[in-house]
């Protein structure tokens, strides 16, 4: 035992190890200058944030080395309960929770705050794994798919519910996951086509989309098929619609949003092409109408999703970063003064508690969601491009020891470890930059909050005691 | 398998292609783009609100009647404050250490990030000694505001009042925070959109100690505020202003109108009070003791209050009795004083002298005529169909309608009907024996002195009118089209003839009830009311315009409890008449006579 115990020291995995430390305790310096004070200079005062993080970064290192004392069978062995256990502490919440910043989803207990939609990654991710290393298991399945979704989709639910949409947002890194279990090329891209239409829907004219969305099935028709008396004549279908579409507008006899009757021509166009296409037995149209009907029928969708799904501040903040409600002074305000104190720092950064823009709080939540400021206002570039160095360095190389495990559990779990922190750590330093709306979630092991730093090193711990062990597991 | 494998590389090369996105953002705004790093060291900002000034206010003359001060306001950002010497702000101030820790914290609760309002309305010597202490106070500044001056202490239910914003239209309306003043009432509430202008922001850099060291990157994303619109008003100020000298100890209204467009001339209120009294620090004190005083001061009785019209609604009966053809100009009844009362005069040979003498039973017959006209066989079936169509016709004239005419709380009135008898009689259990009193303007009929100003304009107009209202122009363009369009109302030319003509033998003929409101060498046409009602004395009411051809004012008086209309609205309406239309007046003995004149018992104490 003893010696068993030595070896799996041994093969800790201690460059992660390095680099976790060095992200802690980069992060709680950053916390210290955020907060910095005159009054209050002692590393030690535990009234302020900077004290009390000290505390949970020692609580977060015990649990550490408890989770290595743990023997790692127990992970896969518990999966399903630490899942069913965290769902549980999800839907309690939303009864007995408090609400902080209209988000019911925290415990309270006496002065100590508990977020359990942080732990809640981490039970998902082994219970994915668990689900997913199924010996059968295949994305080609029907009810294989729909186990995923159920697994993915409940704490994705329970964490809507509690009005935190920036967490469960965070459950889309798991595509890549799946990617790399099997999910089907063309899906993969079309997850990432949909977001890129979305926000194109949103951004230009409608109407010109729609016009290159019919051009875009063409070529592909031409393309696929290479028919092209068949692709003019189509074409031919879709310009007589639209001009009976103008000739309604512009004759005064439906004063209609223009939208609606170019989207009207376009349903007749495919109509027609329909019709024709299966009595001339052209297979290929087919699937290309049913694109052009899918993807105009989705941007048709964006104005109404935009408008009637999102909320308030998530329409302003997508807004806010699509450039179309332009508003420095109330929702921008964050980003503009965060892209400020980050610009500031220029090459080399004012150097520590010399942040200007941080003393004096110009950036709401500085030391949370918004700690990369201080980073970029003190540190100036260098020492931005050292810290996302080593989460790019940290998660590169999760990926590549995750692809070292020899049990499938293991290698998917890793992958899960690997997206969530890289949704984290992109889209909350894009928000600070401003490539990303502002969505608030944590950057990992920098923010101040115990809840946060427990849940990524117990992500994290877990997945380097699975790899310790991966030369014991067979499978 | 080894399919799958090789995706693992795509997987790292988005994470990687991402990092080298967010590489490259970094590396653009922090190295190669210099607007973020303005002055490195003191880059720290402060937004300041720019308040706009507030639209200026000018009679029809261009006489200012209202316009701005400037007053400071101390601001506070509880999340910028640091410890700070309490002893220093109280005794600037001259607040308790309960102030400031009762301000505090009603700030804080507002908002943490946003200002609010720490100490409203500095005086010239706490501004200064502030001003120099302010950098020992993080997270405190001095916000510029405008504040009303009322240049002339008149027509204040016109002009309103602007006070601090209530909690209901802050969250009605985002362009407003919380301190802000908005028009209350009067026309600074009904124009508030056009008068409040639009709010700029100044970006400042400060420094450590909190001093403002110059603006943020040379004004480039300054705002500026843009002052509010100036708004012509309609009244005449020094027709208004001797309006209120003639009301002063007296309970009521007067209103006149320009027939011509229907720009209301003078809008008299009594009693009523200096605006200035609702503007500075005492305001909440002044509103407070006005609330309390009798007979209401702040009540714009003008346009607010719905009163029996009297005998000037017999102008009303007769148009519509012509109109309907139940009378003619020469149709006759005799004053037989049987079902209602009347006063000694020459006999009524025809409409004309009937309405010079105000004779009550010829309109008792008059209005009988209108309502029982014999359309059925039963007279409770018959006054419901006449009194129908009668209403119809009476709501032609503008009655029971609130105008639109740019102030709040406008009363609409009361004009009765068959579904208001119906519902005090049960129907078919009402005829006209029981609702006679209408016929004379008593009963269940109410209007406002600005409606029967505007019938008096219909009648000066022969036949239209135009809506009453209060501004001329606004911001330098024509006010709405609906009020530059006449609106005609049903009836012929031909029938209002007769009508000006008893107006005028009431005014010029011996034996009219108006003789006081006569002026040399101008034919006012007139018509004396008396209401009776349950407060006491009758309510004395004229209604007029001038001259007969032309005209060029219309004019309703209504004062309560005074007495008969020809004794004390007459002569005033007269006088308001002769003010206008020669700018002076000649009727000395007359003037003196109203201005020595007390009607209002509690004249000392509401003053």
């Amino acid at each position: 035992m003893r010696t068993r115990r030595g070896n799996i020291f041994v093969n800790i995995d201690w460059v992660s190890i390095g680099i976790y430390l060095a992200l802690v305790l980069l992060g709680w310096m950053n916390i210290y200058a955020a907060v910095y004070d005159e009054s209050h200079t002692s590393i030690f005062d535990f009234s302020m944030r900077y004290g009390k993080q000290l505390i949970w970064i020692g609580a977060a290192l015990l649990l550490a080395f408890f989770i290595f004392l743990i023997d790692s069978k127990f992970y896969s062995a518990f999966a399903y309960v630490v899942f069913a256990i965290f769902m549980v502490t999800l839907l309690s919440v939303l009864f007995f929770g408090t609400e902080v910043n209209n988000s019911r989803s925290w415990f309270e207990i006496g002065s100590f705050r508990l977020q359990p939609a942080e732990f809640a990654k981490m039970a998902t991710a082994l219970a994915l794994a668990k689900y997913a290393s199924r010996e059968q298991f295949t994305l080609r399945s029907f009810r294989d798919v729909l186990g995923v979704c159920l697994i993915v989709g409940l704490p994705v639910v329970l964490i809507l519910l509690q009005n935190d949409a920036g967490s469960a947002l965070i459950y889309a890194a798991l595509v890549f996951v799946l990617y790399r279990e099997g999910l089907n090329n063309t899906l993969f891209v079309l997850f990432f086509a949909l977001i890129a239409l979305f926000i194109l829907a949103l951004v230009t004219n409608q109407i010109i989309l729609l016009i290159l969305l019919v051009l875009a099935g063409f070529i592909i028709f031409l393309m696929t098929s290479g028919r092209v008396t068949q692709a003019l004549w189509g074409l031919l279908i879709f310009l007589v619609m639209a001009g009976a579409a103008a000739g309604l507008y512009y004759g005064g006899v439906w004063r209609y949003d223009l939208k609606y009757l170019a989207m009207l021509a376009m349903a007749g166009g495919i109509l027609v092409s329909f019709i024709i296409a299966i009595s001339r037995k052209i297979g290929n149209a087919l699937i290309v109408l049913l694109f052009m009907l899918l993807s105009s029928g989705f941007v048709g969708s964006v104005d109404y999703v935009y408008n009637n799904v999102l909320g308030d501040h998530q329409q302003k903040r997508i807004g806010e970063l699509l450039g179309f409600n332009s508003d420095p002074l109330g929702v921008g305000y964050n980003v503009n003064q965060s892209k400020i104190s980050i610009g500031s720092g220029g090459f080399s950064g004012k150097g520590f508690l010399q942040g200007t823009q941080t003393k004096y709080n110009f950036v709401p939540e500085q030391d949370t969601d918004f700690i990369f400021c201080t980073v970029g206002e003190e540190w100036g570039f260098l020492g931005s491009l050292v810290v996302v160095g080593l989460f790019a360095f940290l998660i590169l190389r999760l990926l590549w020891l995750a692809e070292r495990q020899r049990s499938k559990f293991s290698r998917i779990y890793g992958y899960c470890v690997a997206s969530i922190l890289f949704l984290h750590v992109a889209v909350n330093i894009g928000m600070t930059i401003g490539l990303a709306p502002v969505i608030g979630i944590p950057l990992p092991f920098f923010s101040y909050g115990g809840s946060s730093l427990w849940a990524f090193t117990i992500l994290l711990m877990v997945f380097l005691r699975l790899d310790a062990n991966r030369m014991e597991v067979f499978r | 398998m080894s399919d799958l494998r090789v995706r693992r590389f795509y997987v790292g090369g988005i994470f990687l292609a991402i990092f080298v996105i967010i590489v490259v953002k970094l590396f653009l705004i922090q190295v190669t783009d210099s607007s973020y790093k303005a002055s490195s060291e003191n880059n720290s900002q402060r937004r300041i609100l720019e308040y706009p000034s507030r639209g200026l206010v000018y009679d029809r003359n261009g006489v200012l009647l209202v316009s701005n001060e400037v007053a400071y306001d101390i601001m506070v950002i509880p999340r910028q404050t640091k410890s700070f010497d309490t002893t220093l702000l109280m005794k600037d101030l001259g607040l308790t250490i309960e102030d400031v820790r009762n301000r505090m914290s009603k700030a804080a609760d507002y908002s943490v990030f946003r200002p609010s309002v720490f100490f409203k309305q500095l005086t010239k010597m706490q501004y200064a000694y502030f001003q120099e202490h302010m950098y020992r106070f993080p997270g405190f500044y001095v916000q510029t505001r405008f504040m009303r001056k009322y240049e002339k202490s008149m027509a204040a239910h016109v002009l309103g009042d602007v006070g601090e914003i209530d909690q209901e239209t802050l969250d009605k309306d985002t362009f407003y925070v919380i301190g802000d003043y908005v028009g209350r009432s009067g026309m600074e509430r009904y124009f508030e959109k056009e008068l409040r202008g639009t709010k700029g922001v100044k970006i400042f850099v400060v420094d450590v100690h909190n001093r403002i060291q110059g603006s943020y990157m040379n004004g480039q994303y300054d705002k500026p505020a843009v002052a509010g619109k100036d708004i012509v008003l309609t009244i005449d100020s020094k027709l208004q202003e001797y309006g209120e000298l003639l009301m002063k100890n007296k309970i009521g209204s007067i209103v006149a109108i320009d027939p011509a467009n229907g720009e209301i001339l003078a809008m008299v209120s009594s009693p009523g009070f200096d605006p200035n009294l609702l503007v500075g620090r005492q305001r909440g004190q002044h509103f407070d003791s006005l609330m309390k005083a009798p007979n209401k001061p702040l009540f714009n009785r003008a346009v607010g209050a719905a009163y029996p019209p009297g005998s000037i609604f017999k102008m009303v009966q007769a148009l519509i009795a012509l109109d309907q053809g139940v009378i003619t100009i020469n149709t006759s009844f005799p004053c037989d004083h049987s079902i209602v009362g009347c006063h000694n005069h020459p006999p009524n040979t025809n409409l004309m002298r009937a309405i010079q003498y105000s004779c009550n039973p010829y309109f008792y017959m008059v209005t009988k005529k209108l309502i029982q006209r014999g359309f059925e066989k039963s007279i409770f079936r018959d006054s419901r169909i006449g009194l129908e169509i009668w209403k119809d016709k009476v709501l032609a004239l503008g009655f029971e309608q609130a105008f639109d005419l740019g102030l709040p709380a406008v009363a609409k009135g009361k004009i009765p009907g068959p579904d208001y008898y119906d519902r005090i009689y049960g129907k078919f259990r009402w005829a006209y024996s029981t609702i006679y009193s209408l016929s004379i303007g008593q009963g269940e009929v109410l209007v406002t002195p600005v409606q029967m100003a505007n019938l008096a304009a219909i009648i000066a107009n022969r036949g239209f009118y135009f809506i009453p209202h209060i501004a001329r122009t606004i911001g330098g363009h024509a006010i709405d089209s609906m009020f530059l369009k006449p609106v005609v109302t049903p009836f012929k030319r031909e029938h209002f003839l007769p009508i000006v003509d008893g107006m005028e033998a009431v005014v010029n003929e011996d034996y009219g009830t108006g003789g006081l409101a006569r002026i040399p060498d101008i034919r006012v046409c007139g018509k004396t009311g008396t209401a009776q009602n349950p407060h006491g004395e009758d309510h004395s009411i004229f209604m007029a315009f001038a001259p007969k051809d032309n005209p060029r004012i219309a004019v309703a008086v209504y004062i309560e409890n005074a007495g008969f209309g020809g004794v004390w609205a007459a002569p005033i309406a007269s006088l308001m008449i002769e003010k206008y239309m020669f700018d002076s007046v000649r009727n000395v003995a007359s003037e003196q006579r109203i201005l020595n004149t007390n009607i209002y018992q509690y004249a000392d104490t509401a003053r």
